[in-house]
């Protein structure tokens, strides 16, 4: 938890999606099971002085022509350095374990997918249940999917046996894939989320003018509202190029009652070569406006009602480019496997904060440079299907 | 808030599109003519498992939330 924000732990929630009936909003025909498959995924994410690595693997098996199970387990391993911790705490290393089960259910043309996951730290426990129905309609033509997810989480503070909160959310989904024509692919999500309960990190301190301390400021303890809704839209396009090739691309919007707003847009292509090697690059572009309660530098102590200094709820942009790889073998010779993939990502990540400043320079309180950072986040992943 | 503004404009579009339905619309791209939608190239997830992943790391560090589509988040570190 000591290095979980609270928009990290309702994404938790979603994370059922994964192994839920929303498989077949990638699908252009009939409904049908997600294919019988193992993975195993070793992930880093290396930057701003975090380090975040370790192993997913993901089993689905069907069960007849019907069923089709499916489990996950999850590890990070948090080595942080962060700017939040060398500007208030010493360095720390952290592990957090996800286990999530599920089962899907064909019927005719429509899927209906069940989740359970759990997400432990030592500071930290969530679990939540999902829910996906999807209906294929139209000749296939139109998929329509409903997803209804709720989670618990129980937060600690390390250190402090005594502090025990609880926060519960809810997410209400909406997605509709369209067949546009016999070349592309569209597809619509909707998403509300509502939290409620202990939003805050218990470690993150916001800062405000004291003249009486030799640097000028001083913290107290961040406090944010207990409830919160948000809202997101966003719409995905996939489109088959004349020579075996395809560009995708995402723009997608946020608002929440908080007072963030943001938009995202990503476009990619993906380019064969041979039928067993593929590559594919990605641009991304993010920008995000800051929290009604945010401030890098409150005036005074208590300032006001609610208080975050987050740099996550600041105003910020970020650039993403990305490059990827994959080899795919067919094993024809064999009776269990029908083939396996190779596949390895590169991420690279540039955040610009417009109103969160680096408190590892000294001057005077509010002049200090704005902060910015690089990221890697790597990608290397093993696929077996049977 | 904005977001709100394009559902009611997605709202009103959508309406006239069901206003136009005395006609009846079959589906226009026929079963044969999908085998370039069936290329894999053409899926909006390659890996769930790594799509999954990416997302718990914007996730993670931005404020924005949902409608990630065929996969979603994950737990967040920073």
């Amino acid at each position: 938890m000591a290095v979980t924000s609270r928009f990290s732990q309702s994404c938790k929630l979603a994370i059922a999606a994964l192994f839920g009936g929303v498989f077949v909003c990638n699908q252009a025909f009939s409904a049908v099971l997600p294919e019988d498959r193992a993975d195993a995924l070793y992930h880093a994410y290396d930057g701003g002085g975090v380090t975040i690595q370790g192993p997913s693997i993901l089993v689905r098996k069907s069960v007849g022509n019907n069923v089709s199970f499916s489990a996950n387990y999850y590890v990070d391993n948090v080595q942080s350095a962060s700017i939040d911790v060398v500007t208030r705490a010493s360095e720390y290393t952290e592990r957090r374990e996800e286990k999530g089960f599920g089962v899907d259910f064909l019927h005719n043309k429509t899927t209906i997918g069940l989740n359970y996951t759990e997400s432990q730290e030592n500071d930290f426990f969530a679990r939540s249940g999902h829910l996906t129905v999807s209906q294929d309609f139209f000749g296939d033509l139109t998929t329509l999917s409903l997803g209804y997810s709720q989670g618990q989480d129980e937060v600690g503070r390390r250190g402090d046996e005594d502090f025990k909160e609880n926060a519960e959310r809810r997410h209400f989904r909406l997605g509709l894939s369209q067949i546009i024509t016999k070349n592309s692919i569209l597809n619509f999500s909707l998403e509300t989320i509502t939290d409620e309960g202990y939003l805050n990190n218990p470690y993150r301190a916001v800062r405000y003018l004291d003249p009486t301390v030799g640097a000028g400021y001083a913290y107290q303890d961040e406090r944010y509202p207990e409830t919160r809704t948000s809202d997101s839209a966003a719409i995905r396009g996939l489109y088959y190029l004349p020579y075996r090739a395809s560009v995708k691309f995402e723009l997608k919007t946020f608002a929440d009652t908080w007072g963030i707003e943001a938009d995202s847009q990503e476009i990619g292509y993906v380019h064969p070569i041979g039928d067993n090697w593929q590559v594919d690059f990605k641009l991304r572009s993010y920008k995000q406006g800051q929290a009604d309660f945010y401030s890098d530098l409150f005036p005074r102590i208590d300032a006001q009602n609610f208080l975050a200094r987050d740099k996550e709820m600041s105003a910020f942009s970020s650039q993403t480019i990305g490059v990827g790889g994959y080899y795919k073998y067919e094993l024809k010779n064999w009776d269990s496997f029908d083939r396996f993939s190779i596949n390895l990502s590169l991420d690279r990540v540039l955040y610009q904060y417009d109103n969160f400043r680096d408190l590892r320079v000294s001057a005077e309180p509010g002049t200090e440079p704005l902060y910015e950072y690089e990221a890697t986040v790597y990608r290397f992943y093993f696929s077996l299907f049977y | 808030m904005k977001l709100r503004k394009i559902l009611r404009r997605g709202l009103v579009f959508a309406s006239c599109i069901i206003a136009t339905g005395c006609t009846t619309i079959e589906p226009w791209v026929k079963p044969y003519e999908r085998q370039n939608l069936a290329d894999p190239i053409m899926a909006f997830s390659k890996a769930p498992v790594s799509d999954n992943y990416l997302h718990h790391v914007h996730q993670a560090r931005e404020g924005a939330r949902g409608a990630e589509g065929s996969a979603g988040g994950g737990c967040g570190c920073n």
